[in-house]
């Protein structure tokens, strides 16, 4: 049995996906292999945002880099509008990207510091749309300025002059380039302060609304992952122990290891918070060995292992 | 470093979020006016820079400048001491001092452009390749690299001049080549620092192909680096190409050079030291004015300094 | 310091003031000028009691605490005015010297990140003792002790036996706990956190929130807690203090701040969060500020939040208000703004 959904025929569909990465050895011998990503599978539909949460080490960037081939896994298939990822050439795989893009966590470090961020917005044009006229390609780079929010003036200057949540608005509108059916969003919010996520976040979700792109938004931030995606992934150590509707995973977490994070999410109200902080320490830490295969105990509703249906 | 680690983040004063609410754009200067600013705010560069073009002025132009044919001789006047008719006093054999002081900046700062354009002509596309495909091919170039490096120049400069005879070009080659696995390792250095950088991976995610992503992304961001490295490695070619000619393997007489100035100089100090005196103190501050202009450099180009 | 009722606001209001910031002004030189960091900020923190201080990055919350320490690099760092109280001492006149015996003595430190916090090529052992025999004067014997029985304090299994290892080999949680042991190594009277949660996953900030109110229940020192998480302050804070762009918006007892906010800033970062009390289908969407923050190199001359706020008036713009009590809220509860929010609230439900 998989998590797939029986309605909509998928976007892209990971099966199986691992990837490990062997360690030395000391002796010569045969070194034993750290599994960062354990047997992953899971669905994005059309125009749909599944998120993915977990804590550092439990294998989300890893799942993320591997479904774009930017990392590709040590196994499985990452099926994408029907092609398996893995089996393209480095040419092919190139030409796909016009169809994913990805849009990272730090958006210091993302961009190029001597390019101007036009050039930066421009470069899928010059890459995907070569016989594209210079100027068409500077009219499609001042619309996707003017899209995210920039003035289109800023096309000449370069990265050092904007603020980091200016800097995720250029690197979202040279992910939307080309218009791709998906976008990989590593911690897209994670770098930005509390008063800039809310525009960041507000951009994403209309961009989906207006080009129907299907996000994998991969966060720590478990409210906003409840906000912005119907579906949530629980990682833990490299494997996934829970996927549902975001609304069943929040308020029925089955996982005791979805319990114990979903518990230790801060609540921005003084009584709930204190209560919760009281409350907070009496729960048990999860179990190692509840991560035994998917099994789903309500419709859409998928756990690890039998024990906590 | 310290600035822009500690200054709390200073947001550019471009906040806008709505293209409806923009106001006004204030001038902000480009990347290349930005570093022009830093580099003249420093006094010890903007020293080194006015001598370093100073110099190159004085070579290009020496036709014009020196008073005398640096090559004619003046039975009349040998090894006479300065004077209003020659400056900087004359040598053994007659030579004017000063034109051949004013002609030897052609010979010195010559060999010192040359040779390390030779080195990063050579050096760039050798460490890039290293750096960026890793594996195999970084071995060999390293340890190639490391071999060059186990020649010292003047051992590369005697051989060649005795394959190709003594000649100011063969010097000028022989500085080249060893200056070239500087060149290498930094520039592999720099790559791979670049190569991890995240815009690297996001680079690769729009789908560049790897030729491009080294050209278009991590070229422009090693430049710096290997600007500063040049400017003070012309500092070296020159102090090298003094001690070739001082050795007779670099200009041949009678054309000047201020190494080979110095080596007829040494014979005579204490009769004529004049003689020695001008050609040491130009190499000095040759040397000193492109070390200058590389520190400054490296402080303006530094993009820790950057917010 | 676990409580239900608003109403202790008033205790700690009558312990005595362990801390007196009065107008406080930092500022850093740049290469494009001066960085106004800090602008008068004042305020004052009773012992044992516990303030969050909440702003984003460039609001001068992390950096007007570094200052009063004496831990900002000067230059560029420059106080260009104020005194700060400690006991009735003004940190910012004491000599270096003395300055030190105060700093990881009677205010202990914990920072955002405990890898860089901790020297990798000393023992954990080393670390905790450094400070004990500095302010206390203890000898080695004493001093490695007291360091175990830190460790068992925040609850680092085996401490004995950990007491010997290097920081590589304590995972991150463990890192920021054996920082915290060294920050309540000398018993303060102050701890301040800085971001000292941020860097870590929540499952361990949980932890670690957790251990700090415990130890402040023993020991009872007053904590300063710096963060961007409004979450976390409204757990463990009796006091709020609202900071943006070197100034004091808003500050006052936590209910208050949550329940009744009067400062349009701190109004626009509540109602940013995600709201999930009626489930997905009920969500709206995100309330966004518009705009970024100012260039503190040209501060504003009136409220610096004025440019991002539709509630702001002609005033705002000109003048930078006063931080006064709120007219009809809490006692101490105080905002700085020409506004009215209420009742512009008030106006705007009445419009709807």
């Amino acid at each position: 049995m998989r998590p797939e959904p029986a309605d909509r025929y998928p976007l892209l569909s990971v099966r199986n996906l691992r990837k490990h990465y062997p360690l030395r050895s000391w002796w010569g011998g045969k070194g034993s292999v750290f599994r960062a990503v354990e047997d992953v599978s899971f669905d994005i539909r059309p125009g749909e945002t599944l998120g993915l949460v977990g804590e550092s080490g439990s294998g989300k960037s890893t799942i993320g880099r591997a479904v774009t081939m930017l990392n590709p896994p040590s196994a499985g298939t990452v099926a994408f509008e029907g092609t398996d990822l893995a089996k393209l050439s480095a040419g092919e795989m190139r030409r796909m990207r016009a169809r994913i893009q990805m849009v990272f966590q730090d958006p210091y470090a993302a961009l190029n510091p001597r390019m101007s961020i036009g050039d930066y917005v421009a470069e899928p044009f010059r890459l995907h749309r070569p016989g594209m006229a210079r100027a068409e390609r500077r009219d499609e780079v001042e619309g996707l300025l003017a899209r995210v929010g920039l003035d289109p003036r800023f096309a000449q200057r370069y990265p050092h002059q904007f603020s980091g949540g200016q800097r995720q608005r250029i690197c979202i509108a040279r992910a939307i380039a080309l218009k791709p059916s998906f976008i990989v969003a590593d911690e897209p919010i994670a770098a930005l302060d509390v008063s800039i996520q809310a525009q960041v976040v507000n951009l994403l979700q209309d961009l989906q609304d207006e080009l129907g792109i299907s996000y994998l938004f991969i966060s720590h931030d478990l409210r906003m992952v409840r906000y912005l995606c119907q579906r949530v992934a629980v990682l833990w150590h490299g494997r996934v122990v829970e996927l549902a509707e975001a609304d069943a995973l929040y308020e029925d977490p089955r996982h005791p290891y979805t319990r114990r994070l979903l518990s230790a999410v801060p609540v921005p109200n003084p009584v709930e918070e204190r209560a919760r902080l009281r409350a907070a320490s009496l729960l048990p830490t999860a179990d190692p060995d509840a991560t035994g295969g998917l099994v789903e105990v309500a419709p859409g509703h998928w756990v690890a292992d039998t024990r906590y249906a | 470093m310290t600035k822009a680690v500690t200054a709390p983040t200073v947001i550019a004063p471009t906040g806008v979020a709505l293209p409806s609410a923009a106001p006004p754009l204030r001038s902000e200067p480009g990347p290349i006016r930005a570093f022009w600013a830093r580099l003249t705010a420093r006094r010890t560069a903007m020293v080194g820079l006015v001598i370093v073009v100073a110099l190159i002025l004085m070579a290009v132009f020496a036709d014009w400048i020196a008073p005398y044919d640096p090559i004619a001789t003046d039975w009349g006047a040998i090894r006479a001491a300065p004077s209003w008719a020659h400056p900087f006093g004359t040598d053994e054999v007659g030579h004017d001092v000063l034109s051949r002081i004013v002609f030897g900046a052609r010979a010195s700062l010559g060999a010192g452009l040359t040779s390390v354009a030779l080195a990063v002509a050579l050096g760039l596309p050798f460490g890039l390749l290293a750096g960026y495909a890793g594996g195999v091919i970084d071995m060999v170039i390293m340890r190639l690299t490391d071999a060059l490096l186990a020649i010292p120049f003047l051992i590369l400069a005697i051989a060649l001049a005795a394959f190709l005879g003594p000649s100011l070009t063969n010097a000028m080659v022989a500085i080249g080549l060893s200056a070239t696995s500087t060149f290498v390792r930094l520039t592999r250095a720099q790559v791979q620092a670049v190569a991890a950088e995240e815009f690297v991976e996001a680079a690769r995610a729009v789908g560049n192909p790897p030729w491009r992503i080294a050209i278009r992304h991590i070229v422009p961001n090693i430049v710096p680096a290997i600007l500063v490295q040049a400017t003070l490695t012309i500092a070296a070619a020159i102090i090298a190409e003094a001690s070739l000619s001082f050795l007779g393997l670099g200009q041949q007489p009678p054309e000047p050079s201020w190494g080979s100035m110095l080596n007829v100089a040494k014979n005579f100090l204490e009769q004529a030291p004049w003689m020695a005196i001008w050609p040491g103190a130009s190499i000095f501050l040759a040397v000193l004015a492109f070390n200058l202009l590389g520190d400054g450099l490296r402080d303006a180009l530094d993009p820790r300094q950057r917010t | 310091m676990v409580r239900e009722a608003p109403a202790q606001e008033d205790s700690a209001q009558a312990k005595p003031i362990l801390l007196d910031v009065r107008d406080l002004a930092v500022a850093f030189d740049s290469e494009g000028g001066a960085v106004h960091a800090v602008n008068g900020v004042s305020y004052t923190l009773a012992e044992g009691e516990t303030l969050g201080i909440v702003g984003e990055s460039g609001s001068g919350k992390s950096v007007h605490v570094l200052a009063m320490l004496g831990l900002i690099p000067r230059p560029p760092g420059r106080i260009t005015g104020g005194q700060v109280l400690f006991e009735g001492r003004d940190l910012l006149a004491l000599p270096e010297r003395a300055l030190r015996t105060v700093r990881g003595g009677q205010i202990g430190f914990v920072f955002q990140d405990p890898m860089s916090s901790l020297n990798p090529g000393m023992t954990v052992a080393a670390q905790i003792i450094e400070p004990l025999r500095i302010h206390l004067g203890l000898d080695g014997r004493a001093a490695r002790a007291r360091a175990r029985d830190l460790l068992d304090l925040v609850r680092i299994p085996q401490a004995g036996a950990r007491l010997d290892q290097y920081p590589h080999e304590f995972s991150g949680g463990q890192r920021q706990r054996v920082m915290i042991a060294i920050g309540l190594s000398c018993r303060p009277k102050l701890l301040i956190a800085d971001e000292a949660t941020t860097a870590l996953d929540v499952t361990v900030q949980a932890e670690i929130i957790a251990l700090v109110q415990e130890l402040k229940r023993e020991i009872g020192m007053a904590i300063v807690w710096i963060t961007h998480d409004l979450g976390v302050v409204a757990g463990i804070a009796d006091t709020v203090q609202v900071m943006y762009a070197g100034r004091i918006l808003e500050r006052g007892p936590v209910d208050d701040i949550f329940r009744d906010p009067r400062s349009a800033y701190t109004l626009g970062l509540l109602r940013s969060l995600p709201d999930l009390s009626r489930g997905r289908a009920g969500r709206r969407r995100l309330h966004q500020i518009e705009g970024a923050p100012p260039d503190m190199r040209y501060p504003p001359p009136g409220d610096p939040f004025a440019a991002r706020n539709v509630y702001a008036t002609a005033r705002c713009l000109a003048e930078a208000p006063p931080l006064v009590q709120a007219p009809g809220a809490a006692p101490g509860h105080l905002v700085a703004a020409w506004y009215d929010l209420p009742a512009r609230l008030a106006a705007e439900e009445a419009a709807r």
